[in-house]
């Protein structure tokens, strides 16, 4: 399914969306205002944009630990969220889980994952369920070629497609495991060729031109929806930034300048607004716009996150079992 | 009152679940045509069939990480690992999925699942199929875990953990399979969390789980010939802990056994008698005694077996030694 006008819109508010979001997360991390770790998506905008735009709210995602982008796609808020990553207790996990562990079950985020590969059981085993209760949800299960050669991805993928499940694999292929590169990790190319192995489709696509993926994963969603089972996705991409913000001189110990700035000029959200301009869909003026409303939602949020109050102590000992 | 064994009275509450509640279901190796490699689902697969039934592939990651998410959509799985050694090929699913969800989340998930599997030494099935680490689940928040000494007690356990919200450790006893006793047709729960007094006594209060409360009871019996009456405390749930039974039996009988089939290093054992070395020791008139397995891995030689396992002899010297501060 090819993307209408306000489809192409829609992209590019979630792209810079995400985008700001995170830029937002990398300077006030750098002034030592959010604790903890932070994976940033910045560079790889387009994968879960281009797929989320596919499912439906009760569609259900597993995201990982570069999470941000996959949540806010999904639909979560920016305020919630960016409370979480304060530690505050009006966060989306009530300041329990950070940045790795975003969740909103009502509308479909089973969670970001500090485990690689650790999303991959729980996304077949949400298609199991649905298929189960017979609706027709679908699951888009977020991974990195790194967890590709994790043992869940076989043993996830192989029991999705031995139960035809509404899952939807999608490998954001951003050419690194943490500091190996894909040349150290794997002796393939391309990660789709795996799907050989389960009898299902393997497809690989630009992961930094957003129709390109928004309609390869439409493709896979639809045949998800009606019981044909599941697929494997393949966006290949870059991030900007390095593992997480902690990492020495943001990932240039194990990656040339050459390749970044390589990568920084197939800018998934350059991209798009040359598209825009280009089709006549919004002026420059309008896009400028676009980035500057969405400043100052983010600002919004990191507000609501400042002015919100920590857990309280006695916090500690809540939800450790359901009472 | 009829008797059956452990094996049929845990069936019997999967069965009962099954039939009342569309959202339960099973998953794991071999539990349908095969019946469970301890025949506990045995007969399931032709009465609720093979959606429901599910034979899985020899994947412990992935079908228990499934159950995790299917119990967080909606579902109630109960999965089947084959012995508990194979937990380790998960231990991710369990450890940082299974328990963690709900309060990473902040509340926001539930994961109501049950994962059966099994523990205990005594069928020359050596190092990797006969372990009882059991403990391991005991050291981790958000999980529960139940160990069922009887067929009574493994029905109601089990009735009641499948209805509970949070994730459940259903550690069950290759010894006690075959083991019969009275249970009730009807369906009826036990409470989580609950221990019981499973014979009363004055002098010795011993505190023992799984196949250790019928080794223990059954040298009660003979000790009480002999006018030492042992207190046996079986806690059912070992964590929750209901350490308010065991405090309250220790202070009532001032000397402490405690017996548990795995290692007594970091062991259920340990666990037990640190809580009431820190609560309740100005009732002590003895030293705290342990009994379980040696720290080596479970020798496969059938002298060495029995070595290794805990029984009877071990229990009954533990008590004379004890004796000597009555």
């Amino acid at each position: 399914m090819s993307a209408g006008n306000q489809q192409l819109v829609d992209f590019h508010k979630t792209m810079v969306k995400i985008r700001l979001f995170e830029q937002k997360i990398q300077d006030l991390y750098a002034r030592g205002l959010v604790p903890g770790l932070a994976h940033l998506y910045v560079g790889e905008e387009a994968v879960a944009a281009g797929v989320c735009a596919n499912l439906r709210k009760e569609d259900y995602i597993t995201s990982t630990h570069r999470g941000h982008g996959h949540v806010l796609a999904k639909g979560a808020e920016m305020k919630y969220m960016m409370a979480e990553l304060f530690g505050k207790k009006t966060g989306y996990c009530k300041g329990k889980g950070g940045s790795m562990h975003i969740a909103d079950v009502q509308i479909g985020i089973l969670g970001a994952n500090g485990i690689a590969g650790g999303g991959i059981p729980l996304a077949v085993g949400a298609g199991l369920s649905a298929k189960m209760r017979k609706t027709d949800q679908v699951t888009a299960c977020f991974f990195g070629d790194g967890s590709s050669n994790n043992g869940t991805f076989h043993e996830g993928l192989n029991f999705a497609s031995v139960h035809r499940l509404p899952v939807v694999f999608v490998c954001e292929n951003n050419l690194y495991g943490i500091s190996v590169s894909q040349k150290q990790h794997q002796a393939i190319q391309d990660v789709s060729i795996r799907s050989v192995a389960y009898n299902i489709p393997g497809v690989t696509v630009d992961g930094n031109d957003v129709l390109a993926v928004y309609e390869a994963a439409g493709k896979a969603v639809q045949r998800a929806r009606v019981g044909e089972g599941p697929t494997l996705l393949e966006c290949k991409t870059y991030r900007w930034r390095g593992h997480h913000e902690g990492d020495p001189n943001q990932g240039k110990r194990y990656r040339t300048m050459e390749e970044i700035q390589e990568w920084m000029k197939k800018c998934p959200i350059a991209r798009l607004e040359e598209k825009l301009v280009k089709r006549e869909i919004l002026t420059k003026t309008k896009i400028k716009r676009i980035w500057e409303g969405m400043e100052k939602e983010i600002e919004e949020a990191v507000a609501f996150a400042n002015e919100s109050p920590f857990p309280e102590s006695r916090d500690i000992y809540e939800d450790v079992l359901v009472s | 009152m009829r008797e059956i064994t452990y094996a049929q009275a845990i069936n019997e509450a999967l069965a009962y679940n099954l039939e009342k509640d569309p959202t339960v279901f099973l998953m794991g190796e071999d539990i349908g045509k095969y019946g469970g490699i301890f025949q506990v689902t045995a007969g399931l697969l032709d009465k609720f069939g093979p959606e429901r039934i599910i034979d899985t592939p020899i994947s412990e990651a992935a079908f228990t990480g499934a159950a995790v998410g299917a119990a967080m959509t909606g579902m109630r799985p109960i999965v089947e690992i084959m012995f508990i050694d194979f937990t380790t090929a998960c231990m991710d699913m369990i450890v940082n999925q299974m328990a963690k969800i709900h309060y990473m989340f902040g509340g926001r998930g539930r994961v109501p699942m049950v994962l059966r599997t099994n523990i205990g030494a005594g069928r020359g099935a050596a190092a990797q199929h006969s372990q009882s680490f059991h403990a391991f689940f005991m050291h981790i928040p958000g999980l529960i875990v139940v160990a069922p000494s009887s067929p009574y007690d493994a029905k109601g356990l089990m009735n009641t953990a499948i209805r509970d919200d949070n994730p459940v450790v259903f550690v069950e006893h290759k010894k006690l399979y075959a083991v019969k006793g009275e249970v009730p047709e009807e369906p009826y729960t036990l409470p989580l969390g609950k221990a019981e007094i499973k014979r009363e006594g004055k002098d010795i209060t011993l505190v023992a789980t799984h196949e250790m409360v019928n080794r223990s009871l059954r040298v009660a019996e003979e000790m009480a010939r002999e006018g030492v009456e042992v207190e046996v405390v079986d806690p059912r749930t070992l964590r929750p802990l209901d350490q308010e039974t065991i405090l309250e039996s220790v202070k009532k009988t001032g000397r402490l056994i405690v017996a548990d089939e795995g290692p007594v290093t970091c062991g259920v054992t340990a666990e037990i008698s640190a809580r009431v070395a820190e609560q309740a020791i100005e009732y002590l008139e003895a030293p705290i005694l342990r009994v379980g397995s040696p720290d080596t891995p479970v020798p496969f030689s059938p002298p060495l077996e029995k070595i290794y396992i805990p029984d009877e002899d071990d229990v009954r010297e533990s008590i004379r030694k004890m004796q000597a501060y009555l």
